[in-house]
């Protein structure tokens, strides 16, 4: 896999400068929450750039606190997700950072169809409109959000424009402005 | 400088309402408008999508009681062209071109930081004059950036003059970017494991004569405005956001730094040659209209640096890496043989695989951190391509900045921030 052979003015290093944290913090979780991890993948063994956590949605808010917390992963890089068409249709994908030593990690969480997400609003208020976006590309709905609307799309647009059985010349017209909430000025 | 001090030149003396006979029932959690003689005159008002204030088509709904914003929304989405959707219907080779579209201030930049993301799936080694030149192009597209963010958030608080300066030396750059590449706003310059075509002979000479004309005009800028009172009244004090908010927000790049929070990915987490450069991180703590402001004018500083040390060391050579799934082939043996234009014809047409897996590849450009993830299931194009754009971020904490500030800090707060419509849409 080409990934394992990373090229030195690519971020070359990041797997010999960061793999003793990044065994410390899958220790760790594994210690603390031994039923939340569904698979692991490491740069060592898939063709990832950082580890890859599958985490099961029960144990999301339990599991990214604590990274947040104890093990400083305080910074939300990107927060997105993927439509992969498997029986657990979405997964959601957020990448964590560091600010002290900028060690990153990925975790991903299985979503089928139907299902929603507990908001991340709680532990970093950024999160908003990240996933007002899945909302509007994936149509994730996520429990406890305060303002689900859409956030490129216009309100009246049908259907998720990101997901893998929305066409590529999905157009939709409007011939009036987009209306907009009064409760929104409230 | 607190707050309350910086607000007050807009009047002389505080006037006492009470005493011309109106009730003082103002809210008291926020900012009392001395001049709002009517009390608790709500105004809805609408700004944008096409005002001169936006830098571009967003806009932002506020609940003005007087002069100051109660509450606020934001709303985009106007010049969304669902960038991430066609980055999984089309090809790698020809997603380069939308790069250009999302800061298209900084074209260059997202570009080299595609090119990096698509490269770093492949494996593939670029040879060390295109990581100069690359170089060259992130450093110059950060100094044409911050150029018009300073120069048009200084417009919009009325120093017309300051913006010619740097415009007239954003020009110039426009002519060497146009020198490199043929084009001047939508450059398309990097190719996935190599660039469009070489530097001319003598680009360095020319790039080192700007360098040296540009430091005298940052100074000449420095010196017109940074001690300018209005200027201070202005932007001290104006739309504080403070470290744990940019946290919280997940801010990057000078934003941040404005902030006291300390990340640059070129000194933290360098890619390329950027752990060979000597540069200084300018850092201020408020996270006031003014600090964007002057980390900006520092690091235009320490970007003409790096150029410098860039100029110097680009040695002649390939420009291209040794791989033949990405290497388009010459025109002569497109031309002249029959396997040179069959390759050219399934390189543009059928496009080349990109093994399964995925990466995210972060790059410090203009505005803060750019990231390219990129999920790829084999195949010529993305599963999935995802931007992480700075601007969206940074967009959001507008809302929280400029409550209880006045309407006309407005204006700086969104100047200062530099949201880029492209890069916000995506």
């Amino acid at each position: 896999m080409n990934i394992q052979n990373p090229v030195p003015t690519l971020y070359g290093d990041w797997k010999e400068k960061f793999s003793l944290q990044w065994s410390a913090i899958i220790s760790d979780l594994k210690a603390k929450f031994p039923d939340a991890l569904e698979s692991i993948l490491l740069p060592e063994t898939h063709p990832v750039d950082i580890p890859t956590l599958f985490l099961k949605k029960e144990y999301a808010m339990e599991v990214l606190r604590h990274l947040k917390d104890a093990q400083g992963l305080g910074f939300l890089t990107d927060y997105t997700a993927s439509d992969e068409g498997e029986e657990k249709r979405f997964h959601l994908i957020v990448h964590l950072m560091s600010v002290e030593t900028k060690v990153r990690l990925r975790l991903k969480i299985r979503l089928g169809e139907n299902e929603t997400m507990p908001t991340l609003i709680p532990i970093w208020e950024g999160a908003n409109w990240a996933e007002r976006e899945i909302f509007d590309m994936f149509g994730i709905r996520f429990e406890g959000h305060p303002d689900l609307r859409r956030i490129l799309m216009d309100v009246r647009w049908e259907g998720h424009p990101l997901r893998k059985d929305y066409p590529l010349r999905g157009y939709q017209v409007f011939l009036t402005p987009e209306p907009i909430d009064p409760e929104l000025f409230k | 400088m607190s707050q309350e001090n910086s607000k007050n030149f807009r009047t002389d003396a505080p006037l006492d309402v009470t005493s011309w006979g109106f009730p003082a029932t103002y809210d008291v959690s926020l900012k009392k408008d001395s001049d709002d003689i009517f009390e608790d005159s709500k105004v809805l008002v609408n700004i944008g999508p096409t005002h001169p204030a936006m830098h571009g088509a967003f806009r932002c709904m506020a609940r003005l009681n007087g002069e100051v914003i109660e509450k606020s929304f934001c709303e985009f989405g106007y010049t969304h062209r669902a960038k991430e959707k066609l980055g999984e219907n089309r090809t790698y080779h020809q997603f380069v071109v939308y790069t250009d579209r999302l800061n298209y201030c900084s074209a260059l930049a997202n570009n080299v930081a595609y090119a990096m993301s698509v490269e770093r799936l492949m494996g593939i080694e670029v040879p060390e004059r295109a990581v100069w030149i690359r170089m060259m192009c992130a450093e110059l597209a950060r100094i044409i950036d911050h150029l018009i963010c300073i120069g048009i958030n200084a417009v919009d608080l009325g120093a017309f003059s300051y913006f010619l300066y740097g415009y007239h030396q954003r020009e110039k750059a426009y002519t060497l970017i146009e020198k490199l590449c043929g084009a001047r706003l939508t450059t398309s310059y990097t190719r996935i494991g190599g660039l469009m075509a070489d530097a001319p002979e003598g680009w360095e000479r020319e790039l080192k004569e700007w360098i040296k004309e540009t430091r005298q005009v940052i100074e000449e800028m420095d010196s017109l405005l940074t001690e300018n009172r209005i200027w201070l009244k202005r932007t001290k004090g104006v739309a504080i956001f403070n470290k744990e908010d940019c946290l919280k927000y997940s801010y990057t790049g000078p934003n941040a730094r404005a902030a006291g929070l300390d990340i640059d990915l070129r000194r933290d987490q360098p890619c390329m040659f950027y752990d060979k450069m000597e540069f200084d991180v300018p850092v201020a703590q408020t996270g006031d209209v003014f600090d964007r402001y002057y980390v900006r004018v520092e690091e235009i500083k320490q970007s003409l640096n790096i150029l410098t040390q860039c100029a110097d060391r680009i040695k002649k050579g390939p420009i291209w890496a040794e791989d033949k799934r990405t290497r388009i082939p010459e025109k002569e043996r497109v031309y002249n043989t029959m396997e040179g234009l069959i390759h050219h014809f399934k390189f543009f047409m059928t496009g080349f695989d990109v093994p399964a897996g995925e990466a995210y590849t972060p790059f410090e450009a203009a505005n803060g951190e750019l990231g390219f993830y990129i999920i790829s299931k084999g195949g010529p194009s993305a599963h999935r391509m995802r931007i992480r754009s700075p601007s969206f971020w940074h967009y959001q904490g507008l809302d929280p900045m400029i409550q209880g500030e006045y309407i006309a800090d407005l204006v700086a707060a969104l100047g200062s921030i530099n949201v880029i419509a492209g890069e916000l849409d995506r």
